[in-house]
């Protein structure tokens, strides 16, 4: 007989497996491949700007957390949301503000809004949204791609209020090509991820095994990136047929963060809808979004804004798309 | 708006847990010696307890009733050996807590033949009351594990219809094989029971649904129903919850049993296939519910198997039968792992509900809850396709009128919720928490509206 007394327990007796931990992992692992890539094209560079935003965000994430050990630092969602931000960054950004991007991006994105699944907006958004709104000018400065494997933008070392060093090479991002100076890139270009852009967004067939891997994995919900990113290509297209001179859905879909930010961003469970139809709504929206801004907006780009603005309504479409109850 | 069609041969959502049926799944049913003592509690049944006719010290023979029902709601209880009165008293029953039991001492002289008269007359001779009385004299219940009286779901109630007969094949709880075994032994016996159904519901066409991972049960049975084209075997996906009786009823025919509703409102009678089995089995023999089919099985048992063991049998028995827990079991649990109850203690005994025992090494380790996520794997899980992480969060906040509005009450507790949430969140175990403070404070609004009418 039982040599430990029996243990009382109510149903179920069997788990599903994988843990919210797990999840976050799994991600990271996804993560990894990206950041190489972002390394072999623009130096050891680009791994000290997401080793910044993810020191900024850990150290945030301990500081305001549950300081008891590792506290909620054990959940991984601090260091996902760190090498996140690191990867929305162009190559040449200061180090200091990739820092204080990444603190931002948990203190402000996460934690005073209650830790993980209290807040409304994706945290690694929120760090390149401040970003973006205190520094407009090295955000938007790209440098090209393939300057060696050791190679260190002098900017990085730039101090705080400092003056940033400008006697590095600067280049166009494909978007800012496009929109102001209607070139469009070679699609192998922009697939293969040697062009100038933020650092995890260039390499667009290695978003795509990552999000296939995730996607299979059952990781995250397919339909949110295959809704965003299949939106972007149908209104790019339409609006392709209709003036030619706007770009065509392969350069939509696979210029700047659209990739990305299917994958990784528009993803994230917590600022993303619960329900399948809302999962639906909200890709469809963010893809809208992005055609709109880029097209017809002042920015090249509108990635972050579109998740962002969908992140806002996400409470309003759970509350529209509550599943029609069996029998009801 | 994305909805797909309904899908034929299952339903809507549900999970995969792991099916852990291999250890006993060919294994024939075999029948344990008699022991010693037998404890039956008197309400092994929803609705009334039954009556106990018998007094301590009386002989009783192996079929006699020892306990009559209580109203409609309620069924017999028969001796499961020749033997005597040993007690009336409070055991131990399954939920931990104390209930009045007969306890009947084995005469181990008697040679055990079952004292009941064979049916004066066929069934089909019989009229419709005397058929109900017999199966709640007999003291039938449903043995798929909610145990409610079968003679109450053969009774079509006025002004309604039945138009299809159903029966259950799909245990979908993993573990469980009992169900099984009886589809692949005794198939005469199941369509007997299932015609039983059809002439006693009206019912025009009669299914059996059956999961696709008991090949060899589906073969016999539609070797079994060839020949009579009104009788049609089903074979459903492999899904949990599917033997839940709304979801069966979604996978066979497609139809949606409204909230709130019964199957019969939907023109639908539907009855476990073990329990026509012992339906079949009192219009040929006389033989009332006194034994039945129970799966021992889990990692920490010594000899897994399907048994066939008199209501009654002292757990500790059953178990010593089946080799032992053992020393490294951490929970033994009463049905499957889905929906079963931890048993607190092994002094107590099956009962007509009892479809399974699993000794379990390392169930599910208590893991640490983590925030939601809003990942969504619950609203995919729910067969219902209701809330749960909504449900959950407003039962831990007490929200009584949210909670009935969010439809807490449709809930069937197949824990589905809990079983994906990968921030371990005891979902289910907080839904059952406000369903019961929802009908507590619906209860109590009742009372208040009787007590201000009677004061006017």
């Amino acid at each position: 007989m039982s040599a430990q007394p029996l243990e009382l327990r109510t149903a179920p007796f069997a788990h599903a497996g994988p843990s919210t931990r797990r999840l976050m992992f799994e991600v990271i692992a996804a993560l990894v491949p990206v950041v190489l890539a972002s390394v072999w094209f623009f130096g050891v560079g680009a791994l000290l700007v997401v080793l910044a935003t993810t020191a900024g965000a850990v150290g945030a994430e301990w500081l305001l957390g549950d300081r008891k050990g590792l506290g909620t630092l054990k959940d991984g969602s601090a260091l996902l949301t760190g090498l996140l931000t690191g990867l929305t960054l162009p190559p040449a950004i200061p180090l200091w503000m990739a820092l204080l991007g990444g603190f931002v991006a948990i203190g402000l994105g996460k934690r005073v809004l209650g830790g993980l699944g209290g807040n409304f907006f994706n945290p690694a958004l929120v760090g390149r949204a401040f970003l973006q709104a205190a520094f407009p000018v090295p955000i938007t400065t790209w440098t090209p791609p393939g300057q060696g494997l050791w190679h260190v933008p002098t900017s990085a070392f730039t101090l705080p209020f400092g003056h940033a060093e400008v006697d590095f090479v600067t280049a166009a991002s494909p978007l800012g090509l496009a929109k102001f100076d209607h070139k469009l890139t070679d699609v192998a270009l922009l697939f293969s991820g040697n062009t100038a852009g933020s650092l995890g967004e260039t390499c667009g067939a290695l978003i795509i095994a990552s999000g296939v891997w995730l996607g299979v994995r059952r990781v995250f919900d397919w339909r949110l990136p295959v809704a965003m990113v299949g939106a972007v290509a149908v209104f790019a297209a339409i609006l392709h047929a209709v003036r030619p001179e706007w770009p065509p859905a392969w350069f939509m879909v696979g210029s700047g963060g659209l990739l990305f930010g299917a994958v990784f961003m528009a993803t994230d469970p917590v600022t993303t809808p619960v329900t399948p139809k809302g999962m639906w709504i909200f890709g469809i929206g963010a893809g809208i979004l992005v055609v709109l801004i880029r097209v017809f907006g002042g920015l090249p780009e509108g990635v972050m804004y579109a998740i962002m603005i969908m992140n806002a309504v996400t409470p309003l479409i759970n509350g529209w798309t509550q599943p029609k109850r069996f029998g009801g | 708006m994305f909805g797909l069609g309904r899908p034929r041969g299952t339903f809507r959502h549900g999970v995969h847990p792991p099916e852990n049926k291999r250890a006993t799944d060919s294994k024939p049913i075999e029948r344990m010696p008699f022991v010693a003592e037998y404890v039956l509690p008197l309400s092994q049944h929803i609705g009334a307890p039954a009556r106990p006719v018998v007094s301590v010290g009386q002989r009783v023979g192996r079929g006699q009733p020892i306990a009559a029902p209580a109203g409609f709601v309620s069924t017999a209880l028969h001796a499961p050996v020749t033997g005597t009165v040993a007690a009336i008293e409070l055991r131990t029953v399954a939920s931990g807590k104390e209930a009045p039991a007969i306890v009947i001492k084995t005469d181990p002289f008697s040679s055990q033949v079952v004292e009941v008269d064979a049916p004066a007359r066929p069934e089909p001779s019989l009229s419709a009351s005397e058929v109900i009385r017999a199966i709640q004299h007999a003291g039938i219940v449903g043995m798929g594990g909610a145990a409610f009286p079968s003679h109450v779901k053969l009774q079509v109630p006025a002004g309604k219809k039945a138009r299809f007969a159903m029966l259950n094949g799909c245990e979908c709880e993993p573990y469980l094989t009992c169900d099984h075994r009886v589809m692949v032994e005794r198939p005469d016996a199941i369509v007997a029971g299932l015609r039983i159904l059809l002439r006693r519901t009206g019912a025009e066409r009669g299914y059996i649904g059956i999961e696709r991972n008991k090949p060899d049960a589906i073969a016999v049975l539609q070797r079994a129903c060839a020949g009579e084209p009104d009788l049609e075997v089903v074979p459903l996906a492999v899904k949990y919850p599917q033997g839940a009786e709304k979801m069966l009823i979604d996978a066979v025919l497609q139809i949606e049993v409204p909230s709130g509703k019964l199957p019969i409102d939907v023109e639908v009678a539907t009855l476990n296939v073990g329990t026509a089995a012992a339906i079949a089995d009192l219009f040929s023999t006389g033989q009332p519910l006194i034994e039945r089919v129970v799966t021992v099985t889990g990692d920490a048992i010594g000899r897994p198997a399907n048994v066939l063991v008199p209501i009654g049998t002292p757990l500790r028995d059953l178990l010593a039968f089946c080799g032992g827990v053992q020393p490294h079991a951490r929970q033994v649990v009463l049905g499957g792992p889905m929906m079963g109850t931890a048993c607190k203690s092994l002094d107590i005994s099956v009962t007509k509900g009892t479809s399974g025992i699993l000794a379990l090494s390392r169930a599910v380790e208590p893991v640490a809850e983590e925030p939601c996520i809003k990942c969504g794997r619950c609203l995919d899980a729910c067969p219902y396709f209701l809330n749960p992480s909504l449900l959950g969060l407003l039962s831990r906040n007490d929200l009584v009128d949210d909670l009935a509005q969010a439809h807490v009450l449709d809930c069937c507790e197949c824990a589905s919720c809990s079983f994906v949430c990968p921030s371990h969140i005891p979902l289910v175990q907080l839904i059952r928490i406000g369903k019961a403070t929802v009908r507590q404070h619906q209860a109590a609004l009742a009372a208040k509206a009787l007590a201000a009418k009677a004061a006017t």
